[in-house]
């Protein structure tokens, strides 16, 4: 196998803050620098990118000394919380941007998906807008008229293929736009959360053509999701990055796992102030006696306490959601309030999982702050892990979850 | 494979990115391998630009009339600017169509980062495309443009029997009139478009500079009617690159203008100046631009 990819010492500085005023004498005087074939004085003052950390300079390194090489025909998932520096690396490996040092070199075409439906018109037809975005993303002509049958088909908006966009519904949208970038034929493709588009059937379709893309054509792919679930389906490789730099390369269960342990916290979580935004200030996890607990019997209610802060320009519609998860991250359930009838700047939320529910095994819980389906308005908080323990040695105990599920179904048995 | 030849492969990649590439790194290799985006993007812009218009192309045809039926009134008519045998209508035509094309030019153009912003971020094509295709759609309005000229030219001399002018061998220059305001334009508006991601304070100068432009090139008057009356600062207007390009033009067409091959020389020599500085700021500033927008 040879190499399709490879990152040498890879890294990217930005600058915080108003960039405006004093740009000119700054350029003048790194220009001096360069000039005298001096190191640029405001690279040297950067640090690690931690953006809880209030820094001293305003630039942060958003990647830093980044190494690592893909073998063709891979999928690798990349992974790390928001801020870690993926959607940078995806941006130099698409060429959106440059790295500030550091070299990567590639053998084949680049494709990157970093949002479907880039440049799409809406005065243009579907099939005029199928062109251009294909044109756009690096296809000829000739190449997209040989594929045309292929992508409306995919797309499954034949009818409406020589009508505006304008007048498309979102969902067809960006069927059409996922299917002209599904039917891209570089050698290394790169596809940023996309997959989180469109209908249910839709997005299972989405899945299978990635699934297609990097088992059966032996394409080399590089994946950006928050979706640590679908990751593990899609993937064989992982990196794992964190604060801008790379943490580990290895298979993506192990990358996976390692993220979970490093982004989950034991007991509760406690967050950082956002400037001018509700945000999640703590989240425990209590048994019935008000007791932080991180383990739980088969029996007992989970409780949730959650306490939210900043409520002051209280956006409407905004709605707090706990996210079960399993041991590999897939949701089991979720649970939704619409906070709209609250006033107050603070607020305390208790979330009480039922007992006899979950059957014993590993656990995340995440708490969200969001307004359903238009924004995340504080999505930064761990999952915490917690245990549920077999009380009274059940029948479930012989069983392993990964045959049983996690769902104490109460089922009944009559016997006829 | 054998050990010598994978370390043989592993020496030949496809793409190398670095921090610092040179300046003068041009990339005509794939601006051509993207030519077919060129083409869909010109055809957007025409197709954009007249949908959902009940005139349709036909709007390009009235700002031009309307400017010059302004223009006579107050350069002909009240300021009495002599525009020699030449009717006034005529002469302000020929130099509405040139100035036009060359201020749609640098105008669209110095907009170019700004308002391809979200897709620029999004996804990697030679960023040169997008000039070159404004400057190409504008085309398109150009010869509509040219076709209204040619057709108010022969109503003058068919319709209301004046003869005071008349096409000259210069005519054959006409396509490199046309390149030369469309590259002077390009330059001007890369040059103005690399520098407005960091200096925004640029984007209001090009609204009135452009106007002001405007009056040190011969558009309303004859090169010649400056050199008479005001000597001194003629040479504002007679080095403006512009200047030769419209004398030419309008000699071709009208056979009025003063035209030397020196001045021409001139203007082919700043024109390429300036694109080469666009070009070069642009390259620079396109590599870096998304994470100062």
């Amino acid at each position: 196998m040879s190499v399709a990819i490879k990152v040498e010492d890879l890294s990217k500085a930005y600058q915080l803050g108003e960039i405006g005023t004093g740009t000119v004498s700054r350029d003048i005087e790194r220009w001096l620098a360069r000039v005298r074939g001096k190191e640029d004085p405001f690279l040297k003052v950067g640090e690690v990118n931690d953006r809880t950390v209030k820094g001293t300079s305003n630039i942060v390194w958003s990647l830093k000394d980044i190494s690592f090489e893909i073998e063709q025909g891979d999928a690798v998932g990349i992974i790390g919380r928001n801020g870690a520096g993926k959607s940078t690396l995806l941006k130099i490996l698409s060429r959106v941007t440059t790295p500030t040092q550091g070299v990567v070199k590639a053998r084949g075409r680049i494709a990157s998906l970093l949002e479907v439906g880039t440049g799409f018109h809406p005065e243009l037809t579907g099939r005029e807008n199928i062109y251009l975005n294909g044109a756009i993303l690096g296809m000829r002509k000739k190449e997209i008229t040989v594929k045309l049958d292929q992508i409306v088909d995919f797309s499954g908006v034949e009818r409406y293929i020589d009508t505006p966009v304008k007048r498309y519904s979102s969902g067809m949208y960006v069927r059409l736009a996922f299917a002209v970038a599904a039917h891209l034929d570089s050698e290394i493709l790169i596809v940023d959360e996309v997959l989180a588009v469109g209908d249910a059937d839709f997005q299972a379709k989405c899945l299978g053509k990635m699934q297609d893309v990097s088992k059966g054509e032996g394409r080399t792919v590089l994946f950006v999701s928050h979706n640590t679930g679908s990751m593990v389906d899609l993937c064989k490789t992982g990196i794992l990055l964190e604060n801008g730099q790379m943490i580990m390369k290895d298979s993506i269960e192990s990358t996976v796992s390692k993220y979970i342990s490093r982004t989950s916290s034991e007991g509760s979580y406690k967050g950082a102030p956002k400037a001018e935004k509700p945000f999640i200030d703590e989240v425990r996890l209590l048994s019935d006696e008000e007791a932080g607990r991180n383990v739980f019997t088969t029996k007992e209610r989970v409780n949730v306490d959650i306490r939210i802060d900043n409520l002051v320009n209280q956006p409407r519609n905004l709605t707090a959601s706990i996210v079960v998860n399993d041991q590999f991250q897939k949701p089991i359930f979720a649970s939704h309030l619409n906070l709209d009838d609250t006033k107050k700047e603070r607020l305390g939320l208790k979330a009480v999982i039922p007992g006899d529910l979950l059957l014993p095994g590993i656990y995340y819980i995440k708490v969200i702050l969001h307004i359903p389906f238009v924004e995340f308005i504080d999505n930064d908080a761990d999952l915490i892990k917690f245990e549920v323990e077999d009380e009274d040695k059940t029948e479930h105990s012989i069983y392993k979850v990964s045959n049983v599920g996690v769902i104490n179904s109460k089922t009944q048995w009559h016997v006829q | 494979m054998s050990k010598t030849e994978v370390a043989k492969g592993s020496e030949h990649w496809d793409l190398v990115l670095r921090p610092q590439t040179s300046l003068f790194q041009l990339n005509l290799g794939a601006v051509w391998a993207y030519r077919d985006l060129l083409w869909l993007l010109v055809r957007r812009d025409f197709v954009s630009f007249y949908k959902q218009t009940i005139l349709g192309p036909l709007w390009f045809f009235i700002q031009p009339l309307f400017t010059t039926v302004i223009y006579t009134f107050v350069f002909g008519g009240l300021a009495k600017i002599s525009t020699g045998a030449v009717p006034g209508p005529l002469f302000y035509m020929a130099g509405i169509t040139a100035w036009n094309y060359f201020a749609d030019c640098i105008t669209k153009t110095s907009t170019v980062f700004k308002d391809n912003a979200n897709i620029f971020g999004k996804v990697y094509f030679p960023r040169l495309i997008m000039p070159l295709s404004l400057v190409l759609s504008n085309l398109v309005r150009f010869a509509v443009q040219m076709i209204l000229f040619l057709l108010t030219m022969a109503w003058y001399y068919w319709g209301k029997g004046e003869h005071g002018f008349h096409f000259t061998a210069y005519i054959v220059l006409f396509p490199l009139v046309v390149l030369l305001m469309a590259l002077q334009g390009l330059g001007l508006g890369m040059i103005v478009t690399a520098l407005t991601t960091r200096y925004r304070d640029l984007a209001l100068l090009v609204v009135f500079g452009v106007q002001l432009m405007m009056y040190s090139t011969t558009v309303v008057f004859p090169l010649s009617t400056v050199i008479e009356k005001f000597p001194k600062i003629s040479w504002l207007v007679t080095y403006n690159p512009l200047t030769a390009v419209i004398e030419t033009f309008r000699l071709g067409f009208l056979g009025s203008g003063t035209f030397t091959w020196g001045l021409l020389a001139y203007s082919i020599g700043a024109t390429f100046l300036i694109l080469f500085i666009g070009i070069l700021t642009f390259n620079k500033v396109e590599k870096s631009f998304v994470d100062t927008v």
